[in-house]
């Protein structure tokens, strides 16, 4: 079978673009409901304890409030753990709202106040007077290395390969030794848009509207939580003003709305203050150390890698931070290693390219501190230790132009320009840095169904259960439909987020276009198989006894790809349908490419800084990144999800730390005042380069997923261009004007 | 949140009366700090009293030369008015380095005077604070204090004031007009803002029942030699690390008058007679401007997190002073720093 050009590849706006800047685009928290109620959630003022008294009567003696909803009088729940577990769930005994007055973190959920509006839920909800039993609580992960622990039950095995070689003896034999110790912070997602979720009681059914990055697992989850039939909870999320992966899991608004209906039976909207935006998963703390060993030509010969992170005290949350520094460059010795250490926290979660960003980031921070240890340029360091095979599994890679990004990306950004020596560079009172890094991320496919309807009026309905968090889902899914069956852009409608169209998994690891892409693929290899059995059963049909695989739908045409005068319009087959034809698969990965191969995508990020050292002023004038992420859909929406990841990068470099009162077990910084991401005024120039990488075997489109490959390495390239600039090697992120000015110790920047 | 009462005031007289009657009545305008400060319940007015309709949204020229603001004037109206921009670029400047349009085109002159602190212990009632909650203790001095003072703390509180708007108004001289019903007065910008000592709940030197009609600039301009300096985390949208407003007055090399006030470094903005002083009759150079900077953070002491803002703060004021006397102000705009 042939697939023409007609729409895969082309740079389309997002067709979702006009319904959300006019309004018409509705949120989970913008969906109303004959009378719906309201309600606010108090949080725990403490992070350990337990709770040994709610006085609620005054929050009930204003009018308007409907209950009070606390673990002392909530309806039934479920004691076991696993009832509230779910698809992305790490191994543990995942969190019980309102289960029991034990704390066990800062900002915990204690209490909802239902009430018929919203600002008398609020104003309630202070007067909820909550006492508690306090115990000390840990926070402070430079306390617990000692306590750090392999987890026993692995999230995913592949994320600690098995140790090579002999790393220590290779060490110990190098030439060239460095050891370097990295640490990056809490970060916190804040997606614009807060969470919130409106359940929609009717008659026993719930119609949840969430916002969520995966409507099927909150389906999952209210329905084993609640011990609701399938078919009485639908849960749609038709909109998702971003999440960066603070959506993946359900949270607990999602399970304060959907007891509240339950228990009140009628609809309820819970939505979430941007504070206790705070009071979610996010980027845990690493500390990391780096040991290389390289020969004196730069060449490695053993790469360690040893990173502890923080967890919760009922959670074993985990992510591959280390295994690419054991997959990347050709090395026969490595042994890379994680651990974690409980702290009283809310579980972390997965957070912009989790694992990935910030184990490459000393991974290629390490590299760069080597390449000035053996005189190699960082670029030409990286070529030396160029590997075409996953040295982790020694298995070939299935697609990598990675040299590719390389070279481009030092073309676009001038790398040749610059001097080796740090300091070198300077203009006016500007020094002036210039570093790289590479960016790792795995190419995945995960199994995903869709359906696709061809109506005689010529319009295609595309179904899938996945969601469009802002990355243009919508618009790709709706371009490959045009494209297999040769149909204008805006005869294509696109339904996802919704848990009662196919199955398909959380949207996150940047899967979705590769797995939700495939299945509309196959859905539409059904609708072109029965079109063609209609064609060719018109009389005198030029296309009797053609083989599907040599059709080409375009143009309004469906013709013999070998024989194109075979042909006959597309439209006067489809408005002889009697009925649409329907078509709804599962599409899953060829498992032995799995197998055999290993599929990543790659990039190269370079990057210029500007640092006015008298006082500190940092900026990242320039980036380019080089992206090798398989066959590009949409050049547009592929480019945006790029911009955005690096502008995550920069936050993750310069911006971005969630810091805590020890002493409170408590994130202070908690609003976007005070959480600093980037603004305008941060961002320069970003220069996006999708590399041409030819992929066969992960999936029939040839895509690998982009997004979360554009933050990895972003934030090492600028920590390495601010060592160019300033010979100054901050290893502490992020790099804020304190650790620039060398005035104080950048070993913590958390309360004392 | 707690509920509240919302009413509007005809004219200054009648917000006064209203003021005097409801003794847990706040002013609104704007109501860009207030309202974040109601929805953490760390304010808790149980009436608004609702002020935007009166009067006091003009700027006049005064009999000496100067000018008069009105209270309501918006600070992107004022920031950008031609007056402001000719005559006196360094408030213009000073605005334009805070929040963000949005904000500034809600917030109201008199309501940016009357901004509360940053503290990340103020914001959150879960913690002690003695400004918040008198008697609760002081959470930032053994917490997280990186955006705290430097100068001017006391044991009970380490706040700092984050205006930008107001270390400009201060190095100009300005005056706050405000009135009650027992009548008009006139308070220095230097004198309104006050140190935290014992009564940190106390932000400024204005009764609770008086009422900002007007901020008045004097004659002096400094439009030729200015500039306001903001060191900050991110470059836009974010409070001071460190801020320096600088004016000069120049004749044949020399320098004839000075102003530096600091932004982000105490309760309210901070100056320094004596620095200035030193400056008068020296050469515009980099010696005496370091000479000046040393005078102003005289007994200057950090915390855990924020020593390094004195180092930050001497070399915020070398330049910002340098770029005064080069006649190159700091740009709002592009955010480089020359």
């Amino acid at each position: 079978m042939s697939v023409g050009t007609n729409s895969i590849g082309k740079p389309v706006s997002r067709i979702d673009g006009p319904a959300k800047v006019t309004g018409r685009a509705k949120y989970a928290a913008e969906f109303s409901a004959p009378g719906l109620a309201y309600g606010v959630v108090v949080s725990s003022v403490v992070a350990k304890g337990r709770i040994i008294s709610i006085d609620r009567s005054a929050a009930l003696a204003v009018p308007g409030v409907i209950e009070v909803f606390a673990h002392d009088n909530r309806p039934s729940l479920p004691s076991s753990h696993e009832k509230y577990t779910d698809q992305v769930a790490a191994p543990g005994s995942p969190f019980r709202p309102l289960y029991d007055g034990e704390i066990l973190f800062s900002g915990q959920p204690v209490a909802l106040v239902v009430a018929e509006e919203l600002e008398i839920a609020r104003f309630a909800a202070s007067l909820v007077d909550i006492r508690y039993e306090t115990e000390e609580a840990v926070t402070d992960l430079d306390t617990q290395i000692d306590q750090a622990f392999e987890p026993p039950e692995k999230r995913a095995p592949d994320w600690d390969p098995p140790a090579r070689g002999d790393v220590d003896s290779a060490l110990s034999r190098s030439p060239t030794r460095i050891r370097t110790e990295y640490r990056t912070p809490v970060e916190h997602h804040n997606p614009m848009e807060t969470f919130g979720s409106t359940a929609v009681w009717n008659d026993g059914r719930l119609t949840v509207y969430d916002k969520t990055q995966g409507a099927p697992n909150c389906q999952e989850y209210l329905c084993s939580v609640f011990g609701l039939a399938k078919d009485k909870v639908r849960v749609l999320s038709p909109y998702v003003g971003g999440a960066f992966g603070a959506g993946l899991r359900p949270n607990y608004q999602l399970f304060m709305a959907a007891l509240a209906a339950i228990g009140l039976k009628r609809s309820v909207r819970v939505t979430l203050t941007r504070q206790q935006m705070f009071t979610l998963g996010y980027r845990p703390q690493t500390l990391q150390t780096l040991t290389l060993g390289a020969e004196n030509d730069g060449r490695l010969v053993a790469v360690k890698h040893d990173a502890i992170a923080n967890t919760s005290r009922f959670e074993d949350y985990q992510e591959p931070t280390v295994v690419w520094s054991g997959a990347l460059y050709s090395c026969d010795h490595s042994t890379v290693t994680s651990r974690l250490a409980r702290l009283d926290l809310f579980t972390p979660c997965d957070m912009r390219a989790p694992g990935g960003a910030v184990g490459m980031y000393a991974l290629e921070s390490a590299m760069d501190e080597l390449s000035y240890a053996v005189g190699v340029d960082p670029l030409e360091l990286r070529l030396k230790n160029y590997s075409e095979r996953d040295q982790n599994k020694n298995r070939p890679i299935s697609s990598k132009a990675l040299k590719d990004c390389y070279l481009q990306g030092a073309e676009r950004f001038g790398w040749s320009k610059r001097r080796p020596e740090p300091r070198s560079m300077r203009e006016g009172r500007e020094l002036i840095g210039y570093g790289m890094a590479t960016g790792i991320w795995s190419a995945f496919f995960v199994p995903t169904s869709a359906r696709a309807i061809l109506a005689p009026d010529g319009t295609l309905e595309i179904a899938c259960a996945t969601a469009d968090i802002g990355t243009g889902t919508y618009t790709i899914l709706a371009q490959i439909g045009a494209e297999m069956l040769g149909l204008p852009l805006d005869k294509v409608i696109v339904k996802i987020g919704d848990s009662d169209l196919p199955s398909a998994p959380v949207e996150g690891g940047s899967w979705t276009a590769a797995s939700a892409g495939s299945a509309v693929v196959e859905a539409c290899k059904g609708i072109r198989k029965e079109l063609l059995k209609h064609a060719s059963a018109i009389n005198s049909s030029p296309l009797q006894g053609v083989d599907v695989a040599d059709v080409t739908i375009v143009d309004g045409q469906i013709r013999m790809t070998s024989d194109p005068s075979r042909a006959m319009p597309l439209s006067e087959v489809v408005m002889g349908l009697k009925e649409p034809i329907r078509s709804e698969v599962s599409a899953a990965p060829d498992e032995r490419a799995l197998e055999e191969y290993s599929h990543y995508a790659h990039s190269a990020v370079f990057a210029e800084v500007r640092l006015d050292e008298e006082l500190g002023m940092l900026r990242v004038a320039r980036v380019v990144s080089a992206v090798a992420a398989g066959r590009i859909l949409n050049p547009k929406t592929a480019r945006s999800q790029i911009l955005g990841a690096v502008v995550g990068g920069i936050g993750m470099a310069l911006h971005e730390e969630t810091v805590i009162d020890h002493r409170y077990g408590r994130f202070m910084n908690h609003n976007l005042a005070e959480y600093h991401v980037p603004v305008h005024a941060d961002v320069h120039a970003i220069d996006v380069i999708f590399v041409d990488e030819q992929e066969h075997r992960l999936n029939p489109l040839g895509v690998k997923g982009v997004g979360e490959i554009g933050i990895v390495g972003t934030a090492a390239a600028i920590a390495n261009a601010v060592f160019h600039a300033t010979g100054v090697r901050v290893r502490d992120l992020p790099i804020t004007i304190d650790k620039l000015l060398e005035l104080r110790q950048p070993t913590s920047n958390h309360a004392a | 949140m707690i509920d509240f009462d919302y009413v509007r005031a005809n004219d200054v007289g009648d917000a006064l009366s209203q003021i005097t009657k409801h003794q847990a009545a706040k002013f609104i305008a704007g109501g860009t700090n207030l309202i974040d400060l109601m929805k953490e319940d760390v304010e808790q007015p149980t009436r608004l009293i609702d002020i935007t309709g009166l009067p006091l949204n003009e700027i006049h020229e005064t009999q000496t030369g100067g000018l008069k603001i009105g209270a309501l004037v918006p600070n992107s109206d004022l920031a950008y008015d031609e007056r402001i921009t000719q005559r006196y670029p360094l408030l213009s400047s000073a605005i334009l380095a805070g929040a963000s349009p949005q904000l500034r085109n809600m917030a109201s002159t008199g309501g940016n005077l009357l901004q509360r602190t940053r503290c990340l212990y103020f914001y959150d009632t879960a913690t002690p604070c003695n400004k918040r909650s008198p008697g609760s203790g002081c959470g930032a001095a053994e917490g997280f204090n990186r955006m705290n003072a430097i100068l001017g703390w006391s044991k009970s509180c380490i706040a700092v004031h984050p205006s930008d708007m107001c270390v400009a108004l201060s190095a100009l001289d300005a005056v706050v007009h405000v009135s009650s019903a027992k009548g008009d007065r006139a308070i220095n910008s230097t004198d309104f803002h006050r140190l935290p000592g014992d009564t940190p709940e106390i932000d400024t030197n204005l009764a609770r029942d008086e009422i900002i009609t007007a901020v008045e600039l004097p004659s002096e301009k400094f439009a030729r030699h200015y500039s306001y300096l903001k060191i900050r985390d991110r470059l836009s949208y974010a409070f001071a690390l460190v801020s320096v407003a600088a004016a000069l007055k120049i004749e044949e090399g020399a320098i004839t008058c000075a102003r530096v006030a600091l932004g982000g470094v105490a309760h309210k903005p901070w100056r320094v007679p004596a620095a200035e002083q030193s400056l008068v009759g020296e050469l515009a150079d980099r010696k005496a401007f370091s000479s000046a900077a040393d005078i102003i953070l005289q007994g200057a002491i950090g915390f855990a997190h924020n020593r390094f803002k004195i180092e930050l703060a001497r070399r915020a004021i070398v330049r910002a002073l340098e770029q005064a006397a080069a006649g190159t102000p700091q740009s709002q705009s592009v955010k480089v720093i020359v």
